[in-house]
């Protein structure tokens, strides 16, 4: 346990940046900056490939914001998509634009707290299923709510907006929920979730509310995927139950998170860009059997590949003798449960 | 008495569906969210038969079923055993066999699109009336229930009369207990879900005759088949069974009183009730 506490003051003490931290920072700074010049280069169709990237990118960082410490596979992103979609769709004649973003991160949240509440206080498992069949249930729902109360199967929703600018509003969103993801990571309730990821009952031990921590932290999640449906809704036109809430958007959200790799934060952006092209690819070329080359490339990427592309790189760096200043040092660091085990080693040898 | 008949009428399908998914779950240990699929691939293995041949769709069981156990063995061999293999912790494998077998659903979801296609598929068959207490109800569900009732039952006594039946249920209670007393985990384990998933493919074949299905529909019978699991309780042949009548009747009075189109609304409510209540179902042990 004393090495708990020696972790936690050295967290303490690293509150300020250190130089490495601050060459990251600048280094991703760097990135988006670069990034968010794209729409001036290419317009038409790269364009629409470069929203597509961006859209993916917020959506799989978000769900890695939850995803990723707790090892909770949480394939509800449709769910939450669908209702920022709604949200936006529904009210655009009642509301302006900016708050019903807002308002469909307020309503993606409060629902993911009602979620969180029933089913992560049991048992990770009864979380994943609960989530494979949200989507499902909400349509239902908005379907039977449209067939009572109206007529029609789908709201028309348009607002100017230009592709460029639909583009930096997701990019946006991806710097917001990376910064986010990068702040919880420095707190104690980052702190808290890599504990529980590693070992629940050691957390809960260590006198950490762990239901409490993996709820807040399924809220930030789900209200970041929310807004991102609530930012492509107008882009989109026109929104129906079947189109909004498409399990493939949680299947594919999982996918190009793994591809990426989960330890880190940063992993996801990795795994997008190659996985929209390569998705494109298949979806021209094969049209008739995208789920099928899809469940293939899910399943390669699981039993291939299973720390992803940040987990073959640290691999490489780490064989080059440079250990030290990997990537995975910080956190290895930062890991008690790693030092308690490696301990446990040193002394059964 | 109409919900009430057509209720337990579903629910007697329901239930092996589902103890074909406690078998894989219960016993051996694996989620398994490509199970529903399965279900409707033994419905197209069912339909296919019925059009070809015109014969009962009961007898597409002799092959539905063996191929179901086969294929869900070669599917245990090769892709779940690795990853017990690579597992170093139960939650490692979970989280892994949830990825794999998710993906698998995938893959077997687009499997049947290439061969029988996206849309609505349903059969017309003994769909004539029979008359149940002066109500009229399809003959073709009468009959379903009775061949799932047999199924059932016939798993039922194997599984508690039987040396076999006997080895599953002490590794479903405790899998390294059941390896010193010189059971073969990993061969009963394998077998279970062969067995598992040849249940939930009879299941498919039974619910076929009355019901319309697609090849993305697999999903929402993955769903209830586990919302049954967990509300009789992981382990419990008795407590799955009363939970698929329960199941059964819920969504009926759902879908007769209020919409047919929110049946698994039925089922999420019943999932939060035990959630909330009972976590552990209906049957279960409570564990510390």
């Amino acid at each position: 346990m004393s090495n708990l506490a020696d972790t936690r003051q050295a967290m303490r003490a690293g509150a300020g940046l250190s130089s490495g931290e601050l060459r990251k920072l600048l280094i991703s700074a760097a990135i988006f900056v670069l990034a968010a010049l794209v729409p001036f280069a290419v317009d038409g169709y790269p364009l629409q490939l470069a929203i597509n990237i961006a859209m993916y990118a917020a959506l799989a960082t978000s769900w890695l914001l939850f995803s990723g410490p707790t090892n909770y596979i949480a394939l509800s992103t449709a769910a939450f998509f669908g209702i920022g979609m709604y949200t936006a769709a529904g009210g655009i004649e009642l509301l302006p634009y900016p708050v019903l973003i807002l308002l469909a991160g307020v309503i993606g949240a409060a629902l993911a707290a009602v979620v969180g509440l029933a089913t992560l206080r049991v048992s990770g498992v009864y979380f994943v299923i609960f989530s494979l069949g949200l989507a499902e249930l909400i349509r239902q729902f908005m379907t039977w709510g449209q067939h009572v109360f109206g007529t029609m199967s789908g709201i028309y929703v348009t607002i100017d907006r230009s592709e460029p600018e639909y583009y930096w509003q997701l990019l946006l969103l991806t710097v917001v929920v990376y910064v986010v993801g990068w702040w919880i990571g420095r707190s104690r309730l980052g702190f808290a979730l890599r504990i529980i990821g590693n070992d629940e009952v050691v957390a809960v031990h260590c006198g950490i509310n762990t239901a409490l921590a993996k709820v807040v932290l399924f809220v930030i999640s789900s209200a970041f995927a929310s807004i991102a449906g609530a930012l492509v809704a107008p882009r989109w036109g026109y929104v129906e139950p079947v189109v909004a809430f498409n399990p493939f958007v949680s299947f594919q959200v999982v996918i190009m998170a793994l591809l990426g790799g989960t330890h880190r934060l940063w992993g996801p952006l990795l795994g997008v860009i190659p996985f929209v092209l390569l998705w494109e690819l298949i979806a021209i070329e094969f049209p008739s059997q995208t789920t099928l080359l899809l469940g293939v490339c899910f399943l390669l990427i699981v039993y291939v590949i299973p720390n992803g592309f940040t987990g073959l790189v640290e691999t490489a760096l780490g064989r080059r003798g440079k250990a030290g200043n990997a990537p995975g040092a910080a956190q290895r660091m930062f890991d008690p449960l790693r030092n308690l085990r490696q301990r446990g080693k040193n002394r059964n040898a | 008495m109409d919900i009430l008949i057509i209720g337990l009428l579903l629910g007697g399908t329901y239930a092996l569906m589902a103890m074909g998914l406690q078998l894989q779950y219960g016993v051996a240990r694996i989620m398994n969210l490509a199970n529903g699929e399965l279900l409707i691939a033994g419905a197209f293995g069912a339909f296919w038969f019925y059009a070809g041949t015109k014969v009962s769709p009961l007898l597409s069981l002799l092959f539905v079923v063996p191929l179901a156990f086969a294929l869900n063995w070669l599917i245990y061999r090769f892709l779940i055993l690795p990853l017990v293999r690579r597992a170093k912790s139960q939650g490692k494998l979970e989280v892994d066999s949830i990825l794999a077998t998710f993906g698998l659903s995938f893959i077997f979801i687009g499997i049947m699109v290439a061969f029988f296609g996206a849309q609505y598929t349903d059969y017309a068959y003994l769909s004539e009336p029979v008359f149940i207490f002066g109500e009229r109800y399809g003959l073709n569900r009468v009959v379903s229930f009775f061949a799932s009732a047999v199924l059932c039952i016939g798993l039922y006594v194997w599984l508690h009369k039987t040396r076999a039946g006997l080895a599953l249920r002490a590794v479903s209670v405790n899998p390294s207990a059941a390896g010193l007393v010189s059971i073969n985990v990993a061969r009963a384990s394998a077998f279970a879900f062969a067995l598992g998933g040849a249940v939930t493919a009879a299941g498919g074949v039974l619910l076929s005759m009355y019901l319309t299905f697609d090849a993305s529909y697999g999903v929402v019978f993955t769903l209830k088949a586990l919302i049954i699991v967990i509300l009789g309780g992981v382990g419990d042949i008795r407590g799955t069974i009363l939970a698929a009548f329960i199941l059964g009747l819920a969504e009926t009075a759902v879908a007769t009183l209020i919409d047919p189109g929110l049946t698994l609304a039925a089922a999420y409510i019943l999932f939060m009730i035990v959630l909330l209540v009972r976590p552990e179902g209906l049957f279960g042990r409570r564990t510390a």
